[in-house]
């Protein structure tokens, strides 16, 4: 890091209030549906209400007839040149890639699989076409859980891929089968992470707008991944990557439901080239309950072979992955995702994993918060709790035991990773003083005087991310790199503009960025522009996902400001008339050793390279930079969060009574940015544990469509949180940071349900799946009291 | 078909022709282009599309532009005002209490009632306020924090 | 999110809206029922009459034994009336816990009544008291009991061309509570159960139980046989037969009938 003589507010480090928020909260944002262009129509799609039919028919000639439908296309009127496709193929798993096209053909595999588009003066009259559009269905027999369409006998929801199977990965260390026969005891686990749905406040929509004299055409969506989208904009409708501009606008929220490339996208920008005009879509909640990707759904069952100091010598890991009717972007790599972290913070070097993926008739799965690593973390959790429930061990010392210490790092995992750093103790001590766990007992006793039950519950996790190397996102199948971009632009006047391939949709990037910029050039945070999101006059970036922005995106920046303060030098030593090894850099700087009356701001220099007058030999003028930073490592943020409840046996109402989180992400440019990240996640991770799973019916129809039965918590249902961090910095890069947008949600549903399961443990109770809703708590209590 | 109504939002009257149909979210967002006032479902549980109807929080969502004719209609354009931002503006800003913002301006509008009706609420009252008004970044935390700033605020001025 | 073609009318009394209903539109409330399913297309109804300005149809009164709140009455008026609080505490409760505090500022109890979601508090509240509402129709006016209004799944007896006017809550209810179970704050009540400690000995009132509010009768024989809440809680239960969903299994919701018709009584001491 660049020396500071002294820290100014705005830099790295400091508290920041967020520069994005005035538009927000003044109601100025720009939304996709905001958006406005002229002789734009609107569309509405019509959607499967079955679970798997076959389409006899599309009789669409009543809403055509209706005054204000422009067009209805379907499959066999909307061109395409390819249907979506997937970019991930993970190697030796045998993944198949079914076809799916961007309106159903002849058969329809999930409800709210896309049928037809509406094209209409408005979205009230879009609605009412879709309404007269009448398909003739053939219903067919549905599988929707993941287990039963991998039984013998399950229905097809491919005809030509005869086992429902999607994709095998499978994963053995030598020696595990001598060390699983070895071990003194082992024990069991099946643990169910349910089907979630990400949810973002703003649903997706996206408007398409094709030249019809250029073939050029502009996308407006609400995306994580806008040139992502571009590439495949190109690929599927059939044009040059080049006529092909992708437009972010404000993005309200993403959670991994836009890391994506949707049917409907490719969509909107085929029919306006049908139609002539521009085409705006808006999804509908209950629409986007169906439309968009779900998380999770993986059914998982552990073997531990531990010895009697409660440590793990063997592991088998044995788990079906839903992934639903289709692939979308990653699909298949998401569980993937989940076999390279099952051991945890834990070194376990004997591992067998088998990770099955199956085909249902469901919406496709893909990345949700945490994407995979929720479902290991939560797993191996629940499974350390289990280990110390079965040796009769206290439930932080049989992590202690297994812990990776910090002298292993960098530590090679038993799955093919490289832990950059860790000091898995010293969170948990810290959060086990911060929750008093050593008090425990006493607080049990006055909630069992009371009448309920009480429990604690820990969850020490690492997770994996700054997603990603390339040379690993090549060697895993995913068909896309994970560098970065930056640039740097310094105005005459010393302004600054700083364009970053990331893809914030909430994350405060043009505060954390302009507070990296005035550290590491001294230029102040208010003179700072940050720009994303256009793929017109931004070079390729790869987005927003995978707690990458930062690990890799910051890093980016980091690296283009390093270039720009180093070509300062040169002018600044020309114009100073030295050497550049006479130079020191002040923060604000360059001045000749020792002579503060003899320097160059970073203004200065910038108005002198733009100027040119006086450049050095050789320098070309103008003080810009870019960078495309490929990171060596991911990095693995870890933590220890603990969760104190009561149940009341009345009513099985779990209450979290006190939650706390001890998280490090490394260095850490906005405190405030980063508890809220902390905060956001672990009520994600708490909606999962306690409200949240879309259910299908026995029909392949959605119990859980809107809002009333999709249980996304509100203010009065979550608890208060009690955060703490400590720092060890990763050695992958620069600035020592990790990422911490999916550490809450990762950490947090294991912490409550071990909690919970402890609070009923001198019941008998051993496991509890999620969401612990009242009745199925009431119910464990039944069961084992009977 | 159509209907004239004058609805008077943020202080300005505006007449204009709305098919009875038309949601007065619609109306606002389509017709007056002030779309500020965002949609997040379509069953009323996530308060994305609250305004205030003669100075009543209501879900814009859940009421028909027809029966705003002749009210009164504050959205969130209509908080700030001079280029001062109001008080829970600026507490939404001081205390992080927004992330990607969709929320925040019915969650604002949501929160001026309660801060309307009771503003000495605690943390549990504000919390338990706030329950029809969905926020999927935040964790809340920082929102009940701003309330109670806001709240603060203006019972000193 | 967008309701099917509709006209629209205000009514400014309640005869012209009686006119409009005769002509086959729907009575539009409060909004806060009937909206959300009009969006959802669950509900299209051609014509729409809005009642919300008919000045009648709003406020409190007292009328001899009775307290008579008119049909557009909010639920933050029935939750903060001082007439209410006094002598159906049951009913203020209720209402204080309808939806959110957006949604209990336009909803009425009228419209509450006419929906009759089989998960509504306001209809078991008032059941429990014995309350009625008042029908008003091209013929005139009716009285209905509560019990008989409410017939099945979001349907009541009211005919094609009448509309509540006026809720009857009997006076000397004070000692009433309302106790509700859910698992979001926003939610419909899983159950919920109101309790009166009348004259005539208590009566309980459950919704959430049944396609319709109905009297807790095991309960209520229990405690008025002399039995403990406790042992009245375990007989809650019978004759009622909740329908499994994900909320619960049918033994959870009688269960819960019983631990909310303890609460509810207990509270209703106080």
């Amino acid at each position: 890091m660049a020396t500071m003589e002294t820290k100014a507010a705005g830099g790295i480090g400091d508290a920041v209030l967020r520069k994005e928020d005035r538009k927000f909260v003044t109601g100025e944002g720009r939304y996709v549906d905001d958006l406005r262009l002229p002789g734009m129509l609107h569309a509405v799609f019509v959607r499967s209400p079955f679970g798997h039919a076959k389409i006899n028919g599309i009789d669409t000639s009543k809403a055509e007839a209706l005054p204000g439908v422009h067009r209805v296309l379907t499959h066999a009127t909307l061109p395409a040149e390819t249907g979506v496709l997937s970019a991930s193929n993970p190697p030796g798993s045998d993944v198949r890639q079914p076809e799916q096209p961007l309106l159903a053909r002849d058969e329809v595999r999930y409800v709210g699989e896309p049928v037809a588009i509406v094209i209409a003066d408005d979205r009230y009259i879009a609605k009412d076409g879709a309404d007269l559009v009448l398909v003739d269905y053939d219903p067919l027999p549905v599988v929707c859980d993941a287990e039963a369409a991998l039984a013998d006998g399950a229905p097809l929801v491919h005809s030509e891929y005869p086992d429902n199977a999607a994709a095998t990965i499978s994963h053995e260390t030598d020696g595990f089968a001598e060390a699983m026969q070895g071990a003194a005891r082992t024990v069991e686990l099946r643990v169910v992470n349910q089907r979630v749905t990400p949810m973002p406040m703003e649903t997706r929509g996206c408007i398409g707008d094709w030249q019809q004299a250029t073939g050029e055409v502009t996308l407006y969506t609400s995306t994580q991944v806008a040139h992502f989208v571009r590439t495949f904009v190109s690929i599927v409708c059939g044009t040059s990557e080049a006529k092909v501009r992708v437009v972010t606008p404000d993005v309200g929220g993403g959670f991994g439901a836009k890391l994506n490339t949707y049917r409907e996208e490719f969509a909107v920008c085929s029919a306006s080239r049908a139609v002539g005009v521009p085409i705006k879509w808006i999804e509908d909640r209950s629409e986007n309950a169906v439309a968009t990707i779900h998380g999770r759904d993986q059914v998982q069952y552990y073997t531990a072979g531990v010895d009697e100091s409660g440590k793990v010598v063997a592991l088998k890991f044995d788990a079906i992955q839903n992934n639903g009717a289709y692939h979308q972007l990653l699909t298949p790599s998401i569980s993937h995702l989940t076999v390279f972290m099952v051991p945890g913070c834990y070194d376990i070097q004997n591992i067998s994993i088998r990770m099955r993926q199956a085909f249902t008739n469901t919406t496709p799965t893909d990345a949700y918060r945490g994407a995979g690593r929720p479902e290991a973390t939560h797993g191996i959790e629940r499974l350390m709790d289990a280990i110390a429930d079965d040796l009769g061990m206290d439930a932080a010392e049989v992590r202690r035991v297994n812990f990776i210490k910090p002298e292993q790092f960098p530590y090679s995992s038993s799955t093919g990773l490289v832990y950059d750093s860790g000091e898995y103790d010293a969170t948990l001590d810290e959060a086990l003083r911060l929750s008093d766990y050593a008090g425990f007992e006493a607080r049990r006793a006055a909630s069992e005087a009371n009448g309920k039950y009480r429990g604690i519950g820990l969850s020490t996790y690492v997770e994996v991310c700054g997603l990603a190397p390339s040379a690993v996102t090549a060697a895993i199948g995913i068909g896309a790199p994970g560098w970065e971009h930056s640039t740097v632009r310094l105005h005459p006047t010393g302004k600054a503009t700083v364009i970053t391939g990331t893809s914030p949709h909430g994350q405060g990037h043009a505060t954390s960025w302009s507070q990296i910029v005035q550290t590491e050039l001294g230029i102040p945070f208010d003179d700072v522009e940050v720009i994303h999101g256009d793929t017109a006059f931004q070079p390729y970036g790869l987005g927003t996902y995978g707690s990458r922005s930062l690990a890799v995106g910051g890093v980016a920046l980091y690296r283009s400001l390093g270039k720009v303060r180093e070509k300062a030098r040169e002018i600044a030593a020309n114009l100073l008339e030295c050497s550049v090894e006479d130079l020191e850099w002040t923060g604000t700087s360059w001045q000749v050793k020792g002579s503060p009356d003899r320097a160059k701001t970073i203004q200065e220099l910038a108005g002198a390279a733009w100027a040119a007058s006086s450049m050095p030999e050789g320098v070309e003028p103008v003080l810009e930079a870019t960078t495309f930073h490929d990171p060596p490592n991911f990095t693995f943020p870890f933590g220890t969060h603990v969760c104190e409840v009561e149940i009341d046996p009345a009513t099985g109402r779990i209450e979290i009574v006190n939650y706390t989180a001890v998280d490090d992400c490394g260095n850490v440019i906005n405190p405030l940015i980063v508890d809220g990240q902390v905060h956001g996640g672990i009520i994600q991770g708490l909606g999962q544990a306690l409200y949240e799973e879309t259910v299908y019916g026995e029909d392949g129809q959605m119990l859980t469509p809107t809002l009333v039965e999709y249980l996304v918590p509100s203010a009065a249902d979550v608890p208060e949180m009690t955060l703490a961090r400590t720092t060890t910095p990763s050695p992958s890069n620069p600035m020592g940071v990790k990422g911490i947008g999916e550490a809450g949600t990762i950490a947090a549903s294991s912490a409550i349900v071990n909690a919970a399961v402890d609070a009923l443990s001198g019941l008998g109770v051993r496991h509890l799946e999620m969401p612990m809703q009242p009745a199925r708590v009431w119910g464990a209590i039944q069961e084992a009291k009977a | 078909m159509g209907q004239t109504i004058t609805v008077t939002v943020n202080g300005t009257a505006h007449t204009a022709d709305v098919e009875p149909r038309t949601l007065l979210v619609h109306f606002l967002r389509e017709q007056l282009t002030l779309t500020g006032t965002h949609i997040g479902c379509d069953t009323s549980t996530c308060g994305c599309c609250t305004v205030h109807l003669d100075g009543e929080p209501v879900l814009s969502c859940s009421v028909l532009a027809v029966q705003a004719d002749g009210c009164a209609v504050r959205t969130v354009e209509g908080l700030s005002e001079g280029g001062e931002l109001h008080p829970i503006q600026q507490a939404f800003h001081e205390n992080h209490g927004l992330q990607c913002g969709f929320c925040t301006p019915g969650m604002m509008m949501t929160a001026l009632g309660v801060i309307e009706q009771n503003p000495q609420a605690s943390d549990d009252e504000i919390r338990e306020a706030l329950e029809g008004n969905l926020c999927r970044c935040t964790g809340y935390q920082n929102i009940v924090a701003a309330v109670r700033s806001a709240a603060d605020q203006m019972a000193r001025s | 999110m967008i309701p099917s073609t509709l006209e629209y009318t205000k009514a400014s009394s309640i005869d012209e809206a009686i006119a409009a209903v005769q002509a086959g539109a729907r009575p539009l409330a409060g909004g806060q029922s009937l909206m959300p399913m009009m969006r959802l297309r669950l509900a299209a109804p051609g014509a729409v009459v809005d009642l919300g300005g008919i000045a009648e149809l709003v406020g409190v009164c007292e009328d001899g034994d009775e307290i008579a709140v008119g049909a557009m009455t909010t639920h933050r008026a029935v939750a903060a009336d001082p007439l209410i609080g006094e002598h159906c505490r049951v009913v203020a409760q209720a209402a204080s816990g309808v939806g959110s505090l957006v949604i209990r500022g336009r909803g009425t109890i009228g419209g509450s009544l006419a929906h009759a979601d089989p998960h509504g508090d306001l209809p078991a509240a008032i059941l429990a008291v014995g309350g009625a509402v008042i029908a008003r129709g091209p013929g005139g006016e009716r009285r209905i009991e509560i019990g008989d209004l409410i017939t099945s799944y979001l349907t009541t007896s009211l005919a094609d061309d009448e509309i509540i006017t006026q809720v009857r809550l009997p006076k000397g209810n004070g000692r009433s509570a309302y106790a509700k179970f859910h698992r979001r704050a926003i939610d419909w009540s899983i159950v919920g159960v109101g309790v009166a400690i009348g004259a005539d000995g208590v009566r309980a009132a459950a919704t959430g139980v049944a396609d319709r509010p109905v009297r807790l009768a095991g309960f209520e024989a229990a405690i008025n046989g002399g039995a403990s809440a406790e042992e009245a809680a375990r007989a809650a239960g019978e004759g009622i037969d909740p329908t499994a969903d994900l909320d619960g299994s049918t033994e959870y919701k009688r269960h819960l009938a019983g631990v909310l018709a303890a609460q509810a009584h207990q509270a209703a001491q106080g």
